[in-house]
């Protein structure tokens, strides 16, 4: 049957009878960074325009709906226009960290790509601490939007960035415990063995009521981690214009654009990976005919559409929650995430520890 | 805070946001509650609201007669000014001097649809019109005179 990781096991076969060990290493290394461009260029395209469409429908307008067949070309024309656009740096800006900035925010987006599972057996590193390094990466975003806040010599950039990097560190406490919530009934950090426990049942079956708050959680903290509405205080168009990226324009002020849009789909494909099994078909205990049809499904399709649904739900949050203030944002994490996800953790390390769950 | 009211807020909290995600829920899987216009294609079928506004028209029966007597109603009723009311004077048939419009002056520009002064008329002369095509390249064409050259009152309106 056709699969990713036959593909990757090919092209790898290929290069070794052609190259020598060194040659193989860096041919794989190019084409795995190729692969990941060209990834995160597809993700801009479609997650653009389905963001718009999403929103349109949930506001009951149309949407974009010109270029192209029901307007799918729209972000391709956004795109270029954007590409035309001059990037300009203003007079005032500390030059060298303004135009650092964006890309720190797309490394760091590139980074968290290592240890996703996009299939079964395809990985571009299995590392033995996977979800460690997810949650540690993923703290350094807050960097580039500091750097660019502060870089841009603008008030609203910096009250954008401060603003930014309170949320960052307070929800990263929820999106951790929630994540630990998983490791603990798993008790391994690597993402290959994690996607293996949820052979017989993802996690958010397998685990009652503690794993589905925990899931709640979760989802709740990223949308906070991406900055993205009801929790968009770095970007706060109503109060700050456009928050720490007020003074980009262009392609960088697209890499940051892009860099949202990529971390929305690292998070999601996350907590896809942890809570509904990555890439494991569905299985309902003993229905065997049921199991065996869920198999012939592309493992990949499994975790592109679990990541989607994810990606769907947290647009559906967008559209449809009132934004917060700063102080409720913080109240919100401090006096009711994060208590109850402790709670939530100490129950699940018992659901375990007493074999509980499935 | 006491345990009993935390609990409560976090369930009145979920069931709210539950409760707006099953109304957005709704309108993105039913597409036929979309109230948006494809304005320059459907221009022939245009499907405008009841109470669309446009601008103000006085409305001419087929031998150019109107309803409107003069009174100034509404003059008085616009908040901004954009109605200026003004007279002659006409013979009627038995050799009296009789007031009547002889303009009926309307600015566009500066009225706001606010519909006062149709609703101060008391001869139903006036009434707001559903076009909205107005823009002109010359402001002075926004202001318009509302009774036809040569219009007369209608007879049997005091």
């Amino acid at each position: 049957m056709w699969s990713f990781s036959d593909i990757a096991n090919n092209i790898h076969n290929w290069l070794s009878n052609q190259f020598n060990p060194t040659w193989t290493m860096i041919f794989e290394m190019l084409i795995a960074g190729v692969c990941v461009i060209g990834l995160f260029a597809m993700l801009g395209l479609v997650l653009v325009i389905m963001e718009r469409k999403v929103s349109a429908w949930m506001q009951i307008r149309l949407g974009p709906n010109r270029v192209g067949p029901k307007g799918m070309f729209q972000s391709l024309a956004d795109t270029v226009k954007l590409m035309v656009k001059e990037g300009m740096t203003p007079w005032g800006a500390d030059k060298t960290l303004f135009n650092l900035a964006p890309f720190i925010a797309m490394i760091v987006a590139m980074l968290l790509l290592a240890p996703i599972a996009f299939a079964s057996n395809f990985q571009l590193w299995d590392i033995n601490i996977g979800v460690l390094y997810v949650s540690a990466v993923s703290s350094l975003s807050v960097i580039s939007i500091l750097m660019a806040g502060w870089a841009s010599n603008n008030k609203y950039s910096l009250l954008g960035a401060m603003r930014s990097g309170a949320q960052i560190v307070s929800y990263e406490l929820s999106a951790g415990l929630s994540i630990l919530a998983i490791i603990v009934l798993t008790g391994d950090l690597r993402f290959s063995t994690i996607i293996a426990s949820q052979a017989d049942g993802w996690w958010i079956f397998k685990g009652h009521i503690p794993v589905i708050i925990a899931f709640i959680t979760f989802i709740i903290a990223v949308t906070a981690e991406t900055n993205r509405a009801p929790f968009d205080m770095a970007e706060a168009e109503s109060e700050l214009t456009a928050g720490f990226h007020t003074e980009y324009s262009g392609m960088k002020f697209a890499l940051f654009f892009l860099a949202e849009y990529v971390n929305v789909f690292i998070v999601c494909a996350i907590g896809a990976t942890l809570f509904l099994g990555g890439p494991m078909p569905l299985h309902i205990g003993h229905w065997e005919g049921f199991n065996h049809a869920m198999d012939y499904i592309p493992s990949s399709v499994w975790f592109f559409g679990k990541t989607f649904f994810l990606i769907f739900l947290i647009m559906w949050f967008r559209w449809t929650f009132p934004r917060l203030r700063i102080d409720q944002l913080l109240r919100l994490e401090w006096k009711y995430l994060l208590p109850i996800s402790m709670i939530n953790l100490l129950l699940i390390t018992a659901m375990a520890i007493l074999k509980w769950h499935f | 805070m006491n345990a009993g009211k935390y609990i409560r807020d976090i369930w009145n909290g979920f069931t709210s946001l539950l409760k707006g995600m099953k109304r957005t829920g709704y309108y993105f899987t039913h597409h036929k509650e979309i109230i948006t216009q494809q304005y320059p294609d459907n221009r022939n079928d245009l499907k405008l609201p009841e109470r669309f506004k446009g601008e103000v028209v006085m409305p001419h029966n087929e031998k150019n007669e109107h309803r409107c007597t003069g009174c100034q109603a509404c003059e008085l009723a616009c908040p901004n000014g954009s109605i200026k009311v003004i007279f002659k004077n006409e013979l009627t048939p038995e050799g009296k001097k009789k007031k009547a419009i002889d303009k009926l002056v309307y600015h566009l520009e500066l009225c706001t649809m606010c519909n006062l002064c149709v609703e101060a008329c008391p001869s139903d002369a006036i009434k707001m019109a559903q076009t909205f095509e107005h823009s002109v390249f010359d402001r002075n064409k926004l202001t318009k005179i509302l009774n036809k050259p040569e219009s007369k009152i209608m007879d049997g309106v005091e």
